[in-house]
């Protein structure tokens, strides 16, 4: 294997690991508040198109990107509506929303496929240190997004551990009566965490069409959304333990489509006869590992699921 | 002013200050009058104790005080200003701190992050507030970790936790729902001298329980309830007794429980030797414990819940594993068997927790009473929805259930129709043996007097019963032999007709192991 695949291997995985993980944490917000919302597949669509054609439109990556979020976030307010204002399934719901999003960003971008767009992000390149051998193009020559969902993460360990905000976000997410009869609004948090989570998650829909595929066509998204949600599993429902997942399926991402290209022989086995998709399915195969490592750790102590997950609140009125 | 019972004192640092005046409350449910003319009047510096029996609207009317329950009418009086509570957030904001019997922990959370939850400061500077915490619960001499997650704790500890909650919102009046119910006799001991110590610095408690020695060695006022009327108010303990504290409380209409006339008991239905097991947290809960019923008579199981008894129950009904020793159903050894193989061996459950292991709370009246003989109503591979019909109404006829429908969902029940409709399911087929666990609590006059009819008619007609129960008058009145567990293990066992009161008490305490009445 050359060099250049190596590095090119690896580069790709830290667009992938930014990918997953920009999702994958507004999920987690979400679901430490007690919301879980399956409509990041959708959400993801709606931000990818929606963003692609906002910088069609205005030529500016960074606006069509932000605008991606406000459109994730405005999807993600169908979710808090019925599932947290109004107490419905929020599996149903989340569903519904991946299911209807992926329609209509298809149905909105018709003219948007294949159109090629020149207002995508760029490589940072920062200036001295891109320049060094593996680590300059791996670590420091990458999109500004990737800086964004490094920082974003640190900002979200934040604010859950050490604020009044997260505190009250996580207790939401454990025992919804507690954190209302200590004078926090129930529908309040929630609603802002699953909002939070939409811009996310358009957000993340946004850096695939205005840089890794840098354009639009259907079914971009490819099942990146559900890789997220298992993500938050596989990080046990933590931003650092997410990170490290991010990294790990970025990599399984990366590989699919260069598997076939490696001459590289481990343990015996043609690296090259291996399926991708096979190595498709291994992100979900490790979450089913991670949850059967949970149920049996679950005996002698709590789950890391926040407790109150998927579980609608009304005030109990006897 | 005498102090009766040793603790018993003046009003602390008070100065008599009004701080909480209820006048009048009145709140109904669906069916029940729970308060009709409540007053409560709490000073500045006392203990003031709430008394009344099961069902005398104690815990309605505190929390109309602390923001659950908006009244029908009365007006809530704090420090001199009328206020209107429209949520919990409401009354903490007035001062008024509730530690509920269930307590609002978050268990994944830390006790400071329990403790600060609600309130805490925008950025959470840890260090700081762990020691604020700690400050704040030596103050009060209420041990604790602040930074262990509530998960770990012991029951004690969380009430201790809970009543940090309130000391941090800087509560003038600390409202505690029978807060010893859970606790060891120690425990409560220490309880006492924290209450204690809030009182000296001018806080008021609000002091929920029905055992009246504790109340007189702890408190300083009392406001007697009965049927949810106010109906005494002592300013002072001192030179009152426990009996005349209970004469206020049950008044002239005591109902005395009708003690089953003797008869002879059979051969031993169901016998436990060495029985072991663990508890949900995966300590040991029981130990060793030795218990036979035989045909035709009652066996009464009295303890501080917590005890085991409840992971007795579930062992005998097959849904928690033992680690030791053996189970004989009417000879069958049952050690190992699944539930439904107990159930066809003639056990029949009623589980305490009734609408939740009991009955499924969303499934019909129908559905839920054919749950355990829906074998026998079958045509080829289907149900037969006639028989099952017929099935229910037999027993709702039998057992007096009052249902609308019998397709209407069994949550929709009271308390008393749910257990006559549990019990009745658990007796049709002619069980052997049947261990009840807190089959009347909770319940109403005419509720409690169906369900422990229906028991001792069960003894008469031979079956083997264990009834677990936290109702000593209950157990005293109803039992042939009563067991006492303590920490898991059969502290005692007694004759009701030769022990009081006071000497179950000792024993529930775990004090010295009074063995009157023999084991066969």
């Amino acid at each position: 294997m050359s060099e250049a695949a190596v590095v090119g291997l690896l580069v790709a995985t830290v667009q992938f690991a930014t990918l997953v993980y920009l999702a994958g944490l507004g999920e987690l917000i979400a679901e430490r508040s007690g919301v879980l919302n399956l409509g990041v597949e959708g959400m993801m669509a709606m931000g990818a198109v929606s963003g692609f054609m906002m910088a069609l439109a205005t030529d500016r990556p960074w606006i069509g990107f932000a605008f991606a979020a406000l459109v994730g976030m405005a999807v993600a307010g169908i979710h808090a509506l019925v599932s947290v204002v109004m107490g419905a399934g929020q599996v149903v719901s989340g569903l519904a929303i991946t299911i209807g999003g992926l329609g209509f960003a298809a149905f909105i971008g018709q003219d948007a496929v294949r159109e090629r767009a020149d207002a995508v992000f760029t490589d940072l390149g920062i200036a001295g240190l891109a320049d060094i051998r593996w680590v300059g193009p791996i670590l420091f020559n990458q999109p500004p997004v990737v800086y964004l969902a490094g920082f974003l993460g640190i900002a979200a360990w934040f604010v859950l551990n050490r604020t009044r905000l997260g505190l009250a976000l996580r207790a939401v997410g454990e025992s919804a009566s507690t954190t209302d009869s200590v004078g926090h609004s129930v529908t309040l948090l929630r609603s802002g965490a699953v909002l939070i989570g939409g811009a996310f998650a358009g957000a993340a829909g946004a850096f695939l069409s205005l840089y890794m595929a840098a354009g639009w066509t259907e079914g971009l998204i490819a099942g990146r959304g559900w890789i997220a949600v298992a993500l938050v599993i596989f990080g046990a429902w933590r931003p650092g333990r997410l990170a490290a997942g991010s990294l790990l399926f970025g990599f399984t991402l990366a590989l699919q489509p260069r598997v076939q290209t490696f001459d590289l022989e481990l343990f015996g086995l043609e690296v090259n006869t291996i399926s991708p998709a096979l190595l498709g399915i291994l992100p979900f195969l490790l979450t089913v590992v991670v949850l059967i490592a949970i149920s049996f750790r679950a005996r002698h102590r709590p789950s890391p699921a926040p407790a109150a997950l998927t579980l609608p609140y009304r005030r109990e009125e006897r | 002013m005498s102090e009766p019972g040793g603790a018993a004192a003046s009003p602390g640092s008070g100065d008599g200050r009004v701080v909480v005046d209820l006048r009048g409350i009145r709140k109904e449910f669906p069916g029940v009058v729970a308060c009709d003319g409540a007053n409560l009047t709490v000073r500045a510096g006392t203990i003031h104790a709430l008394l009344g029996e099961n069902g005398a609207g104690k815990t309605s009317l505190v929390n109309v005080l602390g923001g659950v329950y908006l009244p029908d009418a009365g007006e809530i009086w704090v420090h001199g200003q009328q206020r209107q509570f429209h949520s919990p957030a409401d009354a903490i904001a007035a001062g008024i701190g509730m530690v509920h019997q269930e307590f609002r922990l978050v268990p994944t959370l830390t006790v400071f992050e329990n403790v600060v939850l609600g309130s805490a400061p925008r950025y959470l500077d840890m260090g700081q507030i762990i020691e604020r915490v700690a400050h704040l619960a030596a103050t009060y001499s209420l041990q604790t970790d602040p930074s262990r997650p509530v998960w770990q704790l012991s029951v004690g500890e969380r009430q201790r936790v809970e009543i940090l909650k309130a000391l941090w919102r800087d509560a003038d009046v600390l409202v505690l729902d029978e807060p010893t119910a859970v606790l060891t006799p120690a425990e409560a001991a220490d309880l006492g001298l924290t209450l204690r110590s809030m009182a000296d610095r001018g806080r008021s408690v609000v002091y929920i329980s029905h055992k009246l020695d504790e109340v007189l060695s702890v408190c300083d006022e009392a406001t007697v309830l009965r049927n949810g009327v106010t109906v005494a108010r002592p300013r002072s303990l001192a030179g009152i007794d426990r009996s005349d504290l209970a004469e206020m409380m049950v008044g002239e209409a005591a109902t005395q429980i009708q003690r089953p006339a003797e008869r002879p008991s059979g051969d031993i239905v169901l016998e436990l030797a060495g029985v072991s097991a663990l508890s949900d947290r995966g300590l040991p809960a029981l130990h060793s414990v030795d218990i036979d019923v035989r045909a035709g008579e009652i066996v009464g199981v009295a303890g501080v819940s917590g005890n085991g008894q409840r992971e007795l129950a579930e062992a005998i009904a097959g849904l928690r594993p033992t680690t030791a020793g053996t189970m004989l159903l009417a000879g069958v050894d049952i050690t190992g068997a699944s539930p439904r193989g107990r159930s066809r061996a003639g056990l029949a459950y009623v589980p305490e927790d009734r609408l939740g292991m009991g009955l499924a709370p969303t499934m019909s009246v129908v559905d839920n009473a054919v749950v355990r003989s829906y074998r026998s109503m079958r045509r080829r591979m289907m149900l037969d929805l006639r028989r099952c019909e017929d099935f229910c109404r037999r027993l709702i006829e039998r057992f007096g259930v009052q249902v609308g429908r019998v397709h209407e969902p069994v949550s929709a029940l009271s308390g008393g129709n749910l257990q006559r409709l549990l019990l009745g399911r658990e007796l049709t087929g002619e069980p052997k043996m049947l261990v009840a666990a807190q089959p009347t609590r909770g319940l109403d006059v005419a509720g409690i007097a169906a369900i422990q009819e229906q028991i001792v008619a069960q003894r008469a007609a031979g079956v083997g019963v264990l009834l677990i129960s936290e109702d000593l008058d209950e157990l005293l009145a109803l039992s042939d032999r009563l067991i006492v567990m303590y920490e898991g293990q059969v502290a005692a066992l007694m004759d009701p007709t030769q022990v009081t009161r006071a000497e179950v008490g000792a024993a529930m305490a775990g004090s010295t192991s009074t063995v009157s009445g023999g084991n066969s």
